[in-house]
């Protein structure tokens, strides 16, 4: 066994962290840093720079602008990205559609798409639950009857993330009642300007609007916007929840937010003395922080086997639940880091530009918010549960 | 032993919870919390008007109550309207003027005329350090308060404030008009709803409560009745995630049959009620020592309190969890409940800082 880097992969690193160095905005990543939140034009402008440097889909293959990296240097990239605070790129076009168009989408369809993904003309957003169809996603509702060249598309999304920004929604409908019900369904494209279409917000338990409903009503969409086959869409569904999943693990999300509850625990006195030399609160952070230095070691292993050609399953599930735990793990501490001053609630302090006077500790104010938020970490992506079951099934075999 | 709350008190409590379905209701209580002030006043007065704010007090000091069970009666009515207000700092303030023999301030507050605070957390500043402390010096005609707390809860518009600061002494306690030269305030919204704020006072005129430098145990015996009325809140919220959980386990379905039929789901929430009747018994062990001597009183409290704290965590996000999307939004009073449980937490310490007193408390009786 040979757990170092090797020179290659420091040398990358060292290259990843100096183009951070010099592109990544400082107002863009005290944003992330603070807890403020991100606008659309924040995201698309970090979008921007990365697709300058030919880094933004670096997953992709390279004929469609990809980098050809090695998943160990994707993992690198991905925790130096995280540690830096730079934005989140939005997955849904470039990390969820982007795959399934290159396995299974026309040569007109990638052709269009993808390099619209790339230099930010579409938005995209994921159409998959419905309000009955959630965990049991197979038996969505939302109806595609074909009529001549379109389809005629009727029902309803919701969770929709940051659909209020998107050009565009890749939604599963169903096609056929007929057989088992993941046997009817296809995966559409659809223009969110068709006529016929509805986005309401939904208000979450931060009081922020991040999700959404869409409304379908008598929407037509063209056929050339089916991907693959008709009845298909669940074998491309699949495959894009594994891409959904890789990366998963968010190992540098956590070791971000880790060294920020570090600095955080050193410098916040508690009767009398500094939090990190609190036992009780020492012992939490330790604990989280075995945890991650674990998980980083689990989430190469899975990163090499993938390497060497074995495609991840239900150990992507295992990263699922502890990468996500642990992210948890972490708002927790941060919100009990800062005791009484986790409870005010000023909303002008998420917003970029505010001069208020801060009020407690200067990173206090998004904390609760941050840690209720980070609640859907368990849900979505296939709850928790839901990825239990799936060890338990395709590893266990029980 | 009996475990009944007692006809009387269950009367009150069942006047308190009509009185909260009927006037605060989850709408009422979404404009209470949007408004400027994040409470309401009328629901204050109609509460008081009941009688809820003299069941705090014993009859001596002008109260109707006062008993822990007749405090922790009302707190679990609060708990389960999730409702805002003053409640917790009415409770510990007006325990101390009762303590103080104030009786005339207290008279009003019981009324629902005069709304006070209770001001002890240390102010901290951008650093993360306790900046501006409370101290008082006495001068001849008076005593002056300068300095900060911080989180002062509702304390914009009250007309008393029970301020704790440092003299030459110790630790002692004062009563500052909310009126009084010097004061200003920074108030804002809090996370679970209600208000609190920045209190700085600056060579602000105020009484001395009770004897120089002898505040401490006024503040202990105070923050034990409010760590026992929290307790009692958070079961009574307990109890609702935990009812409307087991409905929504009975109602929604996935693959084609209630999530509530999956083991799984089951057994999280067998863990969730085993839990909740601990921090029920808790609650209950708070209640019972309230009247005793201090070190007992007090390692109840926080035992309490560390109890809730780690039950209420457990609650609050199975709550969400099992809920799944649903349970994410503002729209489900739910996410409400799971809020204000989790934000009891970041009240009087949190479970670390009381599992650490009660260590200290049982090694000092050791
Ligand atoms: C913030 C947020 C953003 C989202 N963004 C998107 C998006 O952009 N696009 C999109 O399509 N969807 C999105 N989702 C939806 C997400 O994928 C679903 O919430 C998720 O699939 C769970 O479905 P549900 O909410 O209907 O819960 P349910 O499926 O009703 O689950 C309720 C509970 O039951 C459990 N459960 C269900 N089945 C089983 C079982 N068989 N065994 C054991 N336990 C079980 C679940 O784990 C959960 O705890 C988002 C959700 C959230 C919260």
């Amino acid at each position: 066994m040979d757990l170092e880097f090797t020179e290659e992969e420091k040398a990358f690193r060292e290259e990843v962290r100096a183009f951070l160095k010099e592109k990544l905005p400082a107002r863009l990543s005290d944003k992330v840093r603070n807890g403020q939140n991100l606008r659309k034009e924040d995201m698309e402008e970090w979008h921007a720079i990365l697709n300058a440097r030919g880094w933004l889909a670096n997953h992709w293959p390279v004929e469609w602008g990809g980098t050809g990296w090695t998943v160990m240097q994707r993992a690198i990239f991905e925790e130096e990205v995280s540690k830096a605070h730079a934005p989140r790129i939005v997955p849904f076009g470039l990390s969820m559609l982007a795959p399934v168009l290159i396995k299974y989408g026309s040569e007109e369809q990638k052709k269009h798409y993808l390099p619209r993904i790339l230099d930010g003309t579409d938005w995209w957003c994921q159409g998959y639950s419905e309000p009955g169809a959630g965990s049991d996603l197979a038996s969505l509702k939302t109806q595609a009857v074909r009529d001549g060249d379109d389809y005629i598309v009727n029902g309803q999304k919701t969770w929709t993330t940051l659909g209020q920004y998107a050009d565009w929604i890749f939604c599963l409908v169903r096609t056929s009642n007929e057989g088992k019900k993941q046997e009817g369904i296809s995966f559409l494209l659809i223009d969110m300007k068709t006529p016929g279409i509805e986005v309401r917000p939904i208000k979450l338990l931060d009081g922020d609007h991040e999700v959404n409903e869409v409304f379908f009503t008598d929407v037509r969409v063209p056929v050339a916007n089916l991907v693959g086959e008709e009845n298909k869409g669940w074998t491309y569904a699949k495959y894009l929840l594994t891409y959904e999943r890789t990366n998963i693990a968010g190992v540098g999300a956590s070791i971000a937010a880790f060294e920020q509850l570090q600095q955080v625990a050193k410098t916040t006195m508690r009767n009398g003395g500094p939090l990190a030399e609190d036992p009780l609160f020492a012992a939490r952070m330790a604990k989280v922080e075995i945890d991650l230095e674990n998980m980083k070691t689990t989430n190469l292993r899975v990163l090499a086997a993938a390497g060497a050609g074995h495609a991840p399953t239900a150990e992507s599930s295992m990263l699922k639940i502890r990468g996500t735990e642990i992210r948890q793990a972490l708002t927790d501490l941060m919100r009990r880091a800062a005791g009484s001053y986790a409870q005010p609630w000023i909303h002008a302090a998420f917003e970029e530009g505010f001069n208020g006077e801060p009020v407690g500790p200067d990173w206090a104010a998004p904390v609760a918010s941050d840690y209720f938020n980070m609640r859907k970490l368990s849900i979505f992506g296939g709850s928790n549960e839901v990825q239990r079951e799936i060890i338990t099934k395709s590893i266990l075999e029980l | 032993m009996d475990f009944s709350l007692g006809e009387d008190r269950q009367m009150l409590v069942d006047s308190v919870g009509r009185y909260l379905a009927d006037t605060f209701d989850f709408s009422a209580r979404e404009k209470a919390i949007a408004s400027s002030e994040g409470w309401s006043r009328a629901m204050w007065n109609g509460l008081a008007e009941l009688g809820v704010i003299g069941a705090f007090f014993r009859e001596d000091a002008g109260g109707y109550g006062g008993s822990p069970f007749d405090i922790g009666a009302v707190f679990g009515e609060v708990g389960r309207a999730i409702a805002v207000g003053p409640f917790l700092e009415t409770l510990m303030a007006g325990r101390v003027l009762a303590a103080t023999g104030r009786s005339e301030e207290l008279a009003g507050v019981i009324s629902g005329e005069t709304r006070i605070t209770f001001a002890d957390t240390p102010m901290m500043g951008a650093n993360g350090s306790p900046v501006a402390p409370m101290h008082a010096a006495s001068n001849g005609d008076g005593w002056k308060l300068s300095g900060g707390k911080g989180v002062v809860g509702y304390v914009a518009g009250a007309e008393l404030i029970v301020v704790s600061a440092q003299t030459d002494t110790g630790t002692s306690l004062f009563l500052v008009r909310g009126d009084a030269a010097g004061v200003s305030i920074r108030d804002y919204p809090l996370v679970d709803g209600g208000a609190a704020g920045e209190l700085t006072l600056a060579d602000t005129p105020a009484e001395l409560l009770g004897s120089d430098g002898e505040g401490q145990a006024l503040i202990d015996d105070a923050t034990a009745a409010g760590l026992t009325a929290l307790s009692w809140e958070a079961v009574a919220i307990m109890d609702v995630l935990r009812a409307q959980t087991i409905e929504y386990l009975r109602t929604r379905k996935q693959f084609g049959i209630p999530i509530g039929k999956f083991q799984a789901l089951q057994h999280r929430m067998a863990t969730v009620a085993l839990e909740i009747e601990q921090a029920r018994s808790a609650a209950i062990n708070a209640a019972a020592a309230l009247d005793k001597a201090p070190n007992v009183r007090d390692a109840a409290a926080s035992a309490a309190k560390y109890t809730i704290g780690t039950v209420g965590k457990l609650t609050a996000e199975e709550a969400i969890q099992l809920h799944g999307g649903i349970g994410m939004t503002w729209e489900l009073p739910l996410s409400h409940y799971a809020k204000r449980l989790t934000m009891i937490g970041h009240l009087l310490g949190d479970e670390d800082e009381h599992l650490s007193r009660y260590i200290a408390l049982r090694q000092a009786a050791a």
